[in-house]
């Protein structure tokens, strides 16, 4: 098989792939901050169920939990069962939101507290405070790690074919399986290291632009 | 009827007794100072004044206008529009690092100005009043000298640099008493001066001033009253020589002989 018959082979893995990594980042980035809130929050009860979530979450694999989106309401309440892209698009965000929500709340936390008391000596309003003054701190400190979570979701995307969503992985897979050649399991190799070398370039110019001012 | 009058103010946090029924009042334009040993109540005092911490007991009164009492029961609005009639300068200054030196003065007139217009306003209306802001801002930077700093950040400054920002930034909002907490204590000795020289120029524009300080000899030539503090109670309360000069106090005289002899 030629370059160009495996790369038009692989083309709807490549673009399952690229659309998991979009949406979850799309959605997952604010769903996080809902996630911090609630983890944040002053009342018990959602603070205790925000943190017992986050816990199970991060405390079991994303593949299980890929598995339990898609067939879990079929098994447990005979709904119908979701699309397989729909269910692993769910647990990704799912997912992804709750290791973000650790990180802002990290930097959240680590803003000091005189911040929020000179915006409350101006007057400003607990809204204008975190959006105007902390927010874009927290932002600042948080692209490092949000970085590797972002690189680490690159990668994470093969975990869609266990449900048998054709991405990268499972497409390459299904070509040397017919045909009994290895190279476009590099080739897609090639492919993690250059998605992922390009998402860095991209971080540590976000992060350079930051740093115009210190602290 | 005095500008400020603070009535029975008390303060606990858990068991410990902070502030244990400080009385004062102050005249407008009056400057004063308050000294006192670390964890005198000082800093916990003029906290209670700007509402970040609620006094468990008391009244506080501006200008015949009741801010505080004990039991009144007011909703974060009404908390931002009492902290208003006070501004505080932070001994740690804490100004916005993302905003440049201008920013840092007009945000917050900026914000207050968009909620508290009744309307939407057109985009005319806010340029007018953005321009404002923006004119009383730069004004406000010459006067603390800083004229030619605006577009820098606050991590381009020195200390007492940024110290005058936050000067001007507590200006800005307008407030009836300036509170300064211990402004020149995270400075180096060279750099107190600068700031010194601001607030005592600041006294002859008829302002009335409450600052907390370590600097007895700012406190002695600017200051129309003292109160020296001493485990949550006030000590001692006049004027600068009677204070300084002719202490009644034995708490208060051992408090100066020891702050003479490291100033």
């Amino acid at each position: 098989m030629s370059f160009l018959e495996v790369t038009a082979q692989l083309a709807d893995g490549f673009l399952t792939t690229l659309l998991i990594f979009a949406v979850t980042l799309v959605c997952s980035i604010p769903l996080g901050l809902v996630i911090t809130f609630g983890s944040m929050s002053k009342i018990k009860p959602i603070k205790w169920l925000t943190k017992t979530f986050v816990w199970i979450i991060r405390g079991t694999p994303l593949m299980l939990q890929i598995i339990i989106v898609f067939y879990g309401p079929g098994l447990l309440f005979g709904w119908r069962a979701l699309d397989r892209l729909v269910a692993v698009l769910i647990a990704f965000v799912i997912n992804y939101a709750c290791y973000f929500s650790e990180i802002y709340r990290g930097g959240i936390e680590s803003i000091p507290k005189g911040q929020y008391e000179a915006g409350q000596v101006l007057g400003m309003t607990k809204t204008q405070i975190f959006f105007k003054i902390v927010l874009f701190q927290v932002i600042k400190r948080i692209v490092a790690p949000m970085g590797n979570e972002i690189i680490t979701l690159v990668k994470d995307t093969s975990l869609a074919r266990v449900i048998a969503v054709t991405e990268l992985v499972k497409a390459a897979e299904t070509i040397i399986s017919l045909k009994a050649i290895i190279w476009p399991l590099f080739y897609i190799g090639a492919f993690y290291l250059l998605f992922s070398g390009l998402l860095s370039i991209l971080l540590s110019r976000i992060e350079k632009k930051l740093n115009y001012y210190s602290g | 009827m005095a500008f400020l009058e603070i009535e029975n103010i008390y303060k606990n946090f858990g068991k410990t007794e902070v502030l244990k029924g400080i009385n004062f009042s102050l005249e407008k334009g009056e400057v004063l100072a308050i000294i006192g040993s670390s964890g005198s109540g000082k800093t916990t005092l003029l906290r209670c004044m700007n509402f970040l911490e609620q006094p468990d007991e008391g009244k506080i009164k501006v200008n015949g206008e009741t801010l505080f009492e004990s039991g009144m029961q007011f909703s974060d609005r009404e908390a931002r529009e009492k902290r208003l009639h006070f501004g505080l300068v932070f001994q740690s200054f804490n100004l916005f690092p993302q905003y440049t030196v201008l920013k840092n003065v007009s945000l917050a007139p900026e914000l207050l100005a968009v909620e508290n217009s009744e309307k939407k306003l057109s985009r005319a209306e806010k340029a007018e009043i953005f321009r404002e802001i923006d004119e009383n801002s730069r004004r406000l930077l010459d006067m603390v000298g800083l004229s030619e700093k605006i577009e820098s950040y606050p991590c381009e400054l020195s200390g007492g640099q940024q110290q005058r920002v936050a000067i001007a930034r507590a200006l800005a909002m307008k407030p009836d008493i300036l509170c300064f907490d211990e402004p020149t204590s995270a400075l180096d000795p060279e750099l107190t001066g600068e700031v010194l020289r601001v607030i005592r120029e600041l006294k002859s524009s008829d302002r009335t001033m409450i600052v907390v300080t370590h600097e007895m000899n700012f406190a002695k030539g600017v200051a129309d009253k003292v109160i020296f503090m001493a485990d949550g109670v006030i000590e001692e309360i006049g004027i600068p020589d009677e204070v300084f000069g002719n202490p009644k106090s034995e708490k208060t005289r051992a408090f100066l002989e020891k702050s003479l002899e490291n100033p």
